[in-house]
């Protein structure tokens, strides 16, 4: 009989948005979403960066775009991690109008027992729509989900 | 570069946890077994390149831990760089050589991701803190949301997928380290529990503890070490960006086909199904290795489901694709690299144990980060092809 010690990794982080993605949390306030664009490619980034990785040159030019996209890609969880949210929950890739990136989010609005149903109603190219929180935060889940567009 | 072989293998047995040993001591016991394949003893490994991710083992820099395996006194490097971890530090360790700054270098790799309870919130911390963690991405979901995408792009099916695990698990099943050993058809898969849509259990890898050791010689010490080493004809590694939303198009793998194409082209491969043999990839989900068959050029874009389902990647099939049961039977997630790189090697050696007959090139892939990086590694019983 071998014996095992528990343990824990239990420690508290702060990370810095830096001074260029503040600017973005302070639009979600608004319940307005803030790309940058790449004066080289032409490329309007989400999340917003302050320098294009292609292109390697700062991107001071900032963009609103929609919050109302196209799905690119969705999965539903059905099991329960450690500290992640209670399934089932669906994760998605949104490429919001006006902006070349996708965005890695929450889908909602849906019954998500069937997991083939959610995969037919937000099949890539549905047109998706955010649900914002009442009052925003400036947090990046101001956005509670995406949720297909009517008609 | 100088020229460089592979001389020895050592390999733990790979287990849902292995409590009959420590951190070193699993370090210890895959260095003893490559040295002992190699008939080496340890004086003569002049470096060591040592991979595996701190947070599955709970341990910051298990290095200080497991340097005291073998390590003590020698040149010692670290490499810590998500699911590529294992390939890439023998990367490193080949090109110890390669620069003709040592004659004989040691990679080894150890990781418990036995020990740390559940992964998925270690895979979540990857992404970013700010932008994406809340999303609830893992490493399952990130390899379902390229599922969703290969399937409506080219109608890849549930039983297409399904193939690829019943391939991998009939082949651990010849594989003593081997960590799940299930004796399952297409119909198990189908039915086995939604994790994430649309991965299925069976579609997914297990959590291994365990450690994996590879030792690399130049030219003319190799020769003297064994008569059927196996000869490095190339490597490559290649990264992308950050961000998951980045990615263009996620039902095919970019950065993998460049990757394979700059190793291709520098070892004079011209038709990748032919001139390699076998393919040890990273595939911890079943659609990865459709993806990455795909990428390398083995399947025409849109053509690898078919792989599994038609026989070709089974042992007997044109394109033997992870005879070993791959990191969907083992997944030890920093040593898993490493072990693509010993399986691949033991197949150009003769003396895997599920050998394919007559190898003679055999690839070695590892993907790591939310789908960021890819390290490749070409061995051979030739020199040159």
């Amino acid at each position: 009989m071998v014996l095992k010690f528990e343990a824990k990794w239990e420690i508290p982080y702060v990370h810095s948005a830096g001074e260029h993605g503040t600017k973005f949390f302070e639009a979600l306030r608004e319940k307005k979403i803030l790309g940058v664009k790449c004066p080289e490619c032409g490329r309007v980034l989400i999340p917003p960066r302050a320098f294009c990785e292609r292109c390697f040159v700062d991107t001071d030019e900032w963009v609103e775009v929609k919050d109302e996209g196209v799905i690119t890609t969705v999965t539903v969880t059905y099991i329960k991690f450690t500290g992640l949210p209670d399934p089932p929950y669906a994760t998605g890739i949104v490429k919001l109008d006006g902006a070349d990136t996708g965005m890695l989010c929450l889908l909602g609005g849906v019954d998500l027992s069937d997991w083939k149903k959610v995969h037919e109603i937000f099949k890539p190219g549905t047109r998706v729509k955010a649900v914002w929180k009442d009052k925003p935060e400036g947090k990046i889940t101001d956005i509670l989900y995406f949720e297909p567009v009517e008609g | 570069m100088k020229r460089v072989a592979i001389v020895g293998v050592g390999q733990t047995k790979f287990r849902t946890r292995r409590d009959d040993k420590t951190h070193p001591e699993l370090t210890y016991e895959a260095m003893k077994k490559a040295l002992d394949h190699a008939n080496l003893e340890l004086k003569d490994i002049e470096a060591i390149a040592y991979g595996t991710m701190d947070p599955f083992d709970g341990i910051y820099c298990p290095e200080r831990w497991d340097v005291t395996s073998g390590g003590v006194g020698k040149p010692f490097m670290k490499i810590s760089t998500g699911g590529t971890t294992g390939l890439t530090t023998g990367l490193a360790a080949y090109e110890h050589v390669a620069s003709g700054m040592f004659d004989i270098a040691m990679a080894v790799c150890t990781q418990r991701v036995g020990e740390c309870v559940d992964a998925q919130p270690v895979l979540n911390t990857a992404v970013c803190p700010i932008y994406e963690r809340h999303s609830g991405a893992g490493a399952i979901s990130v390899a379902a949301i390229q599922a969703t995408v290969h399937m409506a792009k080219y109608g890849t099916t549930e039983e297409d997928l399904a193939w690829v695990s019943v391939k991998d698990h009939q082949n651990a099943l010849k594989n003593p380290n081997a960590h799940v050993k299930l004796d399952i058809g297409v119909e198990e898969v189908l039915n086995s529990p939604m994790i994430c849509s649309p991965l299925k259990l069976l579609e997914c890898c297990p959590r291994s503890d365990g450690a994996v050791a590879v030792i690399f010689a130049s030219e003319e010490v190799a020769k003297k070490i064994r008569d059927n080493p196996a000869w490095v004809l190339g490597e490559a590694t290649i990264s992308d960006n950050y961000y998951a939303g980045d990615r263009p198009d996620l039902s095919h793998w970019d950065t993998l086909s460049i990757a394979g194409r700059r190793l291709f082209r520098h070892a004079g491969i011209d038709n990748p199904i032919k001139d390699i043999d076998v393919a040890e990839l990273y595939s911890p989900f079943t659609i990865q290795e459709v993806l990455e068959l795909e990428a390398l050029g083995f399947a025409k874009k849109g053509e690898g489901k078919k792989f599994a389902k038609e026989g070709i990647t089974f042992p007997d099939g044109d394109m033997p694709t992870n005879p070993s049961g791959g990191v969907m039977c083992t997944n030890p997630i920093g040593a898993t690299g490493l072990v693509r790189l010993a399986e691949a090697s033991l197949q150009v050696m003769g003396e895997a144990s599920n050998q394919i007959p007559d190898v003679s090139t055999a690839l070695a892939h590892a993907w790591g980060g939310t789908l960021q990086f890819h390290t490749l590694m070409l061995v051979s019983s030739k020199k040159k092809l």
